[in-house]
């Protein structure tokens, strides 16, 4: 706050930390003030990939609009495109068959374990451990290659659409996925000897960038995040959709509050999508993927809000029907830009080298958090 | 509580207010000027405890703008929609919420950005996302963009 006109403090020192700066994850500018190592305030500066998507979906048609969200939190894509199938679907009251929500659980779990995957790699990096990113690059890679058969695409899958998934999966996605998944758990006790028992690593994250519970209900903290200071946030136990509710998994929720609580919560969250996996993947329904909707969808008029957990926390679509063909009003609640908001109230009497760690163990997407 | 509790129980509170049920929470309606002693309520009152702002909001109808709050509240499980009319336009006003809601220092700052509703009491009212130098308020239906091509 009012970094421009401080009067007290004449030692402070100001620090421009991005737009361009490898630790932010994209272009995220910080601007930082610190009195010696200690950081006295905080104050992000937003808006660098701004494409203002809520105004754009206003001129989409509920078909169209669900190719934007892929470009929001990348991580994510698939999480996102569910989101919004699930809100249109919410409107027009159809049953999505079997098959679509198994396909659509097994996505977004693979999608989650890809996103954890990168975010683990790149903490490593941000930290000055350069072995842990090939290492996680190399099993995210087989991920992308199903994604890639089935879905056309490695990133921006666009495979959720209004009433299913776009096309039936590909033969070899049952065999790939269990060659990934004995690959990935053969492997994971790897993650474990180079980060999580790494006395160095625990030094630098352990009892850093601290948030209570109620601070993190208070800021609108989700996900990992919000789950490492003990908030019960997981939207697939609270509010289950696509048949969450029959499957078998624990959301985890740990006390400790800071960075190295929020590393350990994704660490087992990985182990938990890979048990979502194991449970559907020999026991995909056969019959339809897509139930059948019209060409050009018309929702009632209304309001629709639907929240799905994507690898960041809650993501909220919010659809303001006026019963035409494209929406009214859409607004996208993006849990990047909640967690963010936090940031200064978790760095503020830390050490600089302090804000990297934080910022790595937050998992920032920016254009998730410009939209 | 349920809805008709919660009907009951804002009503006690504050008689100005009308309900909707049309969609999946319960709405509240209420003029921006009563909004802020509501929500302090909504947040302290030990049976209500709205102590999750998830979604903060605005829509443009034309010839009001509407502030929408999704609250929720952790330990009670009950969901609620406030939504505040702001029926001058042209100056848009009403009382900040950040001061119960963390979250909403940063979901203001870009209400105020892109739909030009000014906070009162906000902590750091500036544009967020926008250039500084940005003129109008893109949300708005009545923006027009000759370079993007969104007509009004």
């Amino acid at each position: 706050m009012e970094l421009e006109n401080a009067t007290e403090g004449q030692d402070d020192l100001i620090i421009n930390v991005g737009p361009q700066h490898p630790s932010t994850h994209g272009v995220l500018h910080i601007k930082l003030k610190v009195n010696g190592e200690t950081i006295t305030d905080v104050e992000p500066h937003l808006g660098y990939i701004h494409r203002s998507i809520e105004k754009m979906c206003e001129s989409h048609t509920y078909r169209q609009f669900i190719y934007t969200t892929s470009r929001m939190d990348y991580l994510s894509a698939h999480i996102n495109n569910q989101a919004c199938a699930l809100a249109v679907e919410k409107g027009l009251q159809v049953e999505v068959p079997a098959r679509a929500k198994a396909i659509r659980i097994l996505m977004a779990e693979l999608t989650r374990l890809a996103s954890h995957q990168l975010w683990w790699g790149c903490t490593g990096l941000d930290l000055g451990a350069v072995t842990p990113f090939f290492h996680a690059f190399r099993e995210r890679e087989m991920i992308n290659d199903i994604m890639e058969k089935t879905c056309g695409a490695r990133l921006t899958m666009n495979y959720a659409v209004p009433g299913g998934v776009m096309a039936d999966l590909h033969p070899d996605f049952v065999k790939d996925v269990k060659a990934f998944l004995a690959e990935f758990k053969g492997k994971f006790h790897e993650y474990d000897e180079l980060l999580t028992g790494n006395i160095i690593f625990e030094e630098r994250v352990k009892g850093i960038g601290y948030i209570s519970k109620e601070d993190a209900i208070s800021f609108g903290c989700t996900g990992p995040v919000a789950r490492a200071s003990g908030v019960s946030c997981d939207i697939r136990k609270l509010h289950p959709y696509d048949g969450y509710e029959n499957l078998q998994f624990e959301e985890i929720i740990r006390t400790e509050g800071d960075c190295y609580g929020r590393y350990l919560a994704r660490m087992d969250e990985m182990k938990q999508s890979m048990y979502i996996i194991e449970q559907l993947i020999d026991n995909i329904p056969e019959g339809d993927y897509q139930a059948k909707t019209k060409a050009l969808i018309k929702l009632p008029k209304g309001e629709f809000y639907q929240r799905v957990e994507t690898a960041r926390g809650e993501f909220g679509v919010y659809i303001v029907s006026e019963g035409a063909t494209t929406p009214y009003r859409i607004k996208f609640r993006s849990p990047g830009f909640s967690n963010l908001s936090a940031l200064k109230h978790m760095v503020v009497g830390g050490k600089i080298a302090d804000l990297v760690a934080v910022m790595a163990m937050l998992d920032l997407v920016i254009p998730d958090i410009d939209r | 509580m349920n809805n008709e509790e919660l009907k009951s129980a804002i009503l006690a509170i504050q008689p100005a207010a009308t309900f909707d049920e049309s969609g999946e929470f319960l709405n509240v309606h209420i003029s921006s000027e009563l909004l802020l002693p509501l929500m302090l309520e909504l947040r302290n009152n030990k049976d209500f405890y709205f102590d999750y702002l998830f979604c903060e909001t605005c829509i443009d109808w034309k010839d009001h703008l509407m502030m929408v709050y999704h609250l929720t509240s952790k330990s009670l499980k009950h969901t609620l929609v406030v939504k505040g009319k702001i029926s001058n336009r042209d100056n848009a006003e009403i009382e900040s919420v950040a001061g119960i809601w963390k979250t909403a220092e940063f979901m203001e700052r870009e209400v105020y950005e892109l739909f030009g509703v000014k906070f009162l009491n906000h902590p750091d009212l500036r544009k967020l996302i926008l250039d500084d130098y940005w003129t109008g308020y893109p949300l708005r239906k009545d923006y027009s963009d000759p370079v993007n091509l969104i007509e009004y």
